[in-house]
């Protein structure tokens, strides 16, 4: 097997823009306001930079195609720029090239960006797409929300687990996600929720209610990365480095062949495993200290949580509703408000999400720093969906560590 | 020789409005609706319109009958979706017979589907005709309480017939009772009680009487005097005026299912045979610039018919519909607030929906002739993890499979005419699924499990190029316990 990422890459610093409703910043001016924190705390110059990566995935609505947009942005000096989608995978897809281009030594210092600016469409949700010319005649008439509704049905049906206890545990979920998000000044929704109010709220797709649906929201997050040995030359002495980074992408088999049941992700399982592997993790319900996981609705946490093998099969239920993943929890998930707060710019939610577990790692967190002293956090993004994804995952921690 | 009925089919739309609904929503206005207001009328669903209800009424047809046996397809109708574009084309790919029948629309007069049959009588065969109305009528006109939406199908050829023909007669007349020309989307009416004296009553009896003399026979011997129309009595008074037995006039159906235009001989055709009796001779008759009288005599092989939904079954398949503002947004009578989501566009490219004809129309998926495994869609490397051979699979036919739902969801965010937006993983029996959208669905009912037909439907309308496109959904299986 390959030698993989661990300790390869270190992140030398990280911005992120205020997510939000931006109504008067365009999406350069987001990129800037993640750009100008990130270069801060790297302590370099632009001209430093050997590379960038761009994620953007509805970029009709904003940017357009291409790294221009990006190297235009930040002013990068002729550098290689290149622009990546991979439906929510994209965040973490703009940082793994950025990450792989420093361990191949191509790279000194490389950075990734990610950005999306989705309120520019005149209606809530995220914006209505193009999905390809044959799936556009062949495709049901699926929203996100109703595409990932699905797994509860599935979910429910496998597990025998009646409507309103499925309900709790989905209604509980947003509760802690909105408990985190209360106390991030970064975070879209910063108003902390009952399950009286997730449960009472409007259907958007049965069974999932307005409460169930993460926010959609202009933002964007950034990383500069380098080798161990050039942050410890720059003066670095915390140091966080990448301990793996894995993709899963679907190939037809859960959409067309009979062996998947729709309770699950087949893609968080097969990434999630590589990932520990690449990591070193052989238990990672006991040695993972926090998690950021794509919670764009919330039964899509509850059966992540059993994805990343952390619940045992059929159990993610009871340990939501124990409170395993609240942020004083065995697992904190989503300990800075998570998609359900910060909305989801596709482009940038994967970054912010690496931001997060890097800032915790330094104990730079604020009133959310996880108490035990963190080592390793992992962060997950799903794309697409549920019967046919994207699916990434890194794993961040002290190096060394 | 003459060819006979091999058999027969028909559809009715789920949806049946209440025409009280229609009366209280418009008597302010025409008070004299309030005497049309009994009974219901079938009217489409968002996703329906003459083209897919033909495909389901044919699909009732050719029930236990080899498909490859039917070599020409005529579709009559007067409310077809495309005025240059074969209907009958989109039927036969929907049909999977389109590379060997010879297809034709008939239209342009509510006896199209008369003359139709006799043609094909006379000519041979083995010929298809399917005749499908959905005609729109103005708010608050007597046309919308007895107008109704549906299919019916007969296939003709010289084999075993059902019926034969024993006689018949035509005659043409530039009789306008009333009319719509290419500019205009509603029918414009002339005098009721001018067209009974001077069109039906003139112009009805004598080819009946010219169809009787050919055939040899009395009025007396008529069992079932199928006559359309929505005057009033109009039948009767006919029967009447012809000698027929009071007893053989047969319910128009009006009570129901409402008036279906060009269908609605084959209709109560269809509706007839259901009940008739070896040596039973059916008469039927089609109005319309002319009258069409056909004498048919049923045979014994009418009893060996395979079982079939026909106008029976599909008069049982029955939602109430009570909401009048329902109905006038699916059928495009009010300009509702449909929301910015339902700006995106819908362009079909022409090209790539022939290349993939197979998929889109015909709904083939593939069979791995290495492992043996369904899927659709067909590909080149076979969609099984432990085969994956390339290139080895042959056109394989779902469209009459049954399924069975995986996981399901009731959207109210994506848009839908007529939210919400149901949909789902269905499995087939024998293999292969798909995430398809479910048409005549209530989402309450819905259920992991349940047992789906596929049916053949609008998929979405084009508003900006005024295209329609098609696709095959998910409809709760007749035998499932979820259908009301």
């Amino acid at each position: 097997m390959a030698s993989g990422i661990k300790d390869k890459v270190a992140i030398l610093g990280m911005g992120c823009s205020k997510f939000g409703e931006r109504w008067d910043k365009e999406a350069d001016d987001l990129m800037v306001e993640a750009y100008e924190e990130a270069l801060a705390d790297a302590g370099i110059e632009t001209k430093q930079i050997n590379a960038a990566w761009l994620s953007t995935a509805i970029e009709d609505q904003h940017v357009g195609k291409s790294g221009v947009p990006l190297a235009i942005a930040l002013r990068l000096p002729y550098i290689p720029v290149t622009r990546v989608e991979n439906y929510c995978a994209s965040g973490t897809e703009a940082f793994r090239g950025a990450v792989y281009a420093v361990a191949s030594g191509a790279a000194d210092i490389a950075l990734a960006m990610g950005v999306e600016k989705l309120k520019d469409t005149g209606y809530g949700g995220l914006p209505q797409r193009s999905r390809g010319v044959l799936n556009a005649m062949s495709w049901a008439n699926f929203s996100a929300p109703g595409a990932f509704a699905q797994l509860a049905a599935a979910y429910r049906t496998k597990h025998g687990v009646a409507q309103e206890d499925i309900k709790r545990a989905m209604a509980q979920i947003s509760v802690k996600s909105h408990d985190n998000g209360a106390k991030n000044p970064k975070a879209h929704l910063r108003n902390k929720i009952n399950i009286d109010t997730v449960l009472g709220a409007p259907t958007v797709a049965e069974p999932l209610g307005l409460y169930d649906c993460c926010g959609v929201s202009d933002g964007a997050a950034c990383a500069i990365v380098t080798t161990p040995e050039i942050a410890k030359s720059l003066g670095k002495h915390d140091i966080v480095s990448v301990k793996a980074l894995q993709l899963s992408v679907s190939n037809g088999q859960e959409a067309s062949h009979n062996s998947w049941d729709g309770s699950h992700f087949v893609t968080t399982r097969t990434a999630s495993k590589r990932a520990y592997t690449e990591a070193g993790i052989a238990d990672p319900r006991k040695e993972l200290s926090l998690i950021e996981v794509h919670d764009c609705f919330s039964i899509t946490e509850l059966v992540t949580m059993e994805d990343l093998f952390i619940s045992r099969e059929g159990e993610a239920v009871k340990d939501v509703l124990d409170g395993f993943y609240n942020a004083d929890g065995g697992v904190p998930c989503q300990i800075d408000g998570g998609l359900k707060c910060f909305g989801h710019p596709i482009g940038a939610s994967g970054l912010r999400m690496i931001y997060e577990i890097y800032l915790q790692m330094l104990g730079r967190a604020g009133p959310r720093q996880r108490q035990d002293e963190p080592r390793l956090g992992l962060t997950h993004n799903l794309g697409g969906f549920p019967h046919q994804n994207v699916c990434s995952i890194s794993i961040i921690g002290r190096y060394g560590a | 020789m003459t060819a006979g009925i091999l058999a027969y089919g028909a559809y009715i739309p789920r949806l049946r409005l209440q025409r009280q609904a229609i009366a209280t929503a418009n008597t302010w206005f025409n008070p004299a609706l309030k005497g049309l207001a009994k009974g219901e009328r079938a009217i489409c669903n968002w996703d329906e319109d003459t083209v897919t209800m033909a495909v389901e009424a044919a699909r009732d047809c050719l029930t236990g009958i080899d498909r490859k046996s039917v070599r020409g397809l005529q579709f009559a109708s007067t409310s077809f979706p495309f005025r240059d574009r074969l209907n009958a084309g989109i039927v036969a790919e929907a049909l999977d017979i389109a590379s060997h029948v010879a297809a034709l629309d008939v239209t342009a007069s509510q006896r199209a589907a008369t003359s139709a049959l006799l043609n094909a009588l006379i000519g041979g065969g083995p010929t298809l005709l399917i005749a499908s109305e959905k005609r729109r009528a103005k708010t608050a006109s007597p046309y919308e309480m007895t107008n109704g939406d549906g299919a019916a199908a007969v296939l003709v050829g010289e084999g075993p017939a059902i019926a034969r023909l024993v006689g018949s007669a035509s005659r043409t007349a530039d009789f306008v009772d009333h009319y719509r020309t290419d500019d205009q989307p509603f029918d414009y009416q002339w005098e009721e009680r001018w067209i009974r004296d001077e069109g039906y009553m003139k112009l009805v009896p004598p080819v009946i009487a010219e169809a009787l003399s050919r055939a040899g026979l009395q009025a007396s011997d008529i069992t079932h005097f199928i006559m359309p129309g929505t005057l009033p009595r109009i039948a009767g008074t006919i029967a009447k005026a012809a000698g027929l037995p009071e007893t053989s006039v047969r319910d128009n159906l009006q009570a129901q299912l409402g008036e279906t235009g060009v269908a609605h001989p084959l209709m109560l055709l269809g509706h007839t045979l259901e009940q008739a009796k070896t040596g039973d001779r059916i008469l039927v008759v089609g109005f319309g610039q002319g009258a069409d009288a056909i004498i048919l005599e049923a045979t014994a092989e009418l009893a060996k018919l395979p079982a079939r939904a026909g106008v029976k079954g599909h008069l049982a398949r029955r939602k109430e519909e009570t909401s009048y503002n329902r109905y006038l947004a699916i059928n495009d009578l009010v300009e509702i607030e449909r929301g910015m989501r339902s700006e995106v566009d819908k362009q079909t490219p022409l090209s790539s929906l022939w290349r993939n004809r197979a998929l889109l129309t015909s709904f083939l998926g593939g069979e791995c002739t290495k492992c043996g495994t369904i899927q659709i869609p067909k590909s080149n490397i076979c969609v099984n993890p432990n085969c994956n051979a390339m290139h080895s699979q042959v056109p394989h036919a779902f469209a009459d499979k049954a399924g069975r739902i995986n996981s399901f969801t009731a959207d109210r965010l994506t848009f839908s005419p007529s939210p919400p937006a149901c949909y789902g993983m269905v499995q087939f029996d024998g293999g292969g699924r798909m995430m398809l959208d479910f048409t005549d669905v209530d989402a309450e009912a819905l259920e992991v499990g349940q047992t789906m037909r596929m049916m053949f439907r609008i998929k979405d309308h084009d508003t900006q190029r005024g295209f329609t496109r098609y696709f095959w959904k998910a409809a709760p299986a007749p035998t499932s316990s979820k259908e009301s």
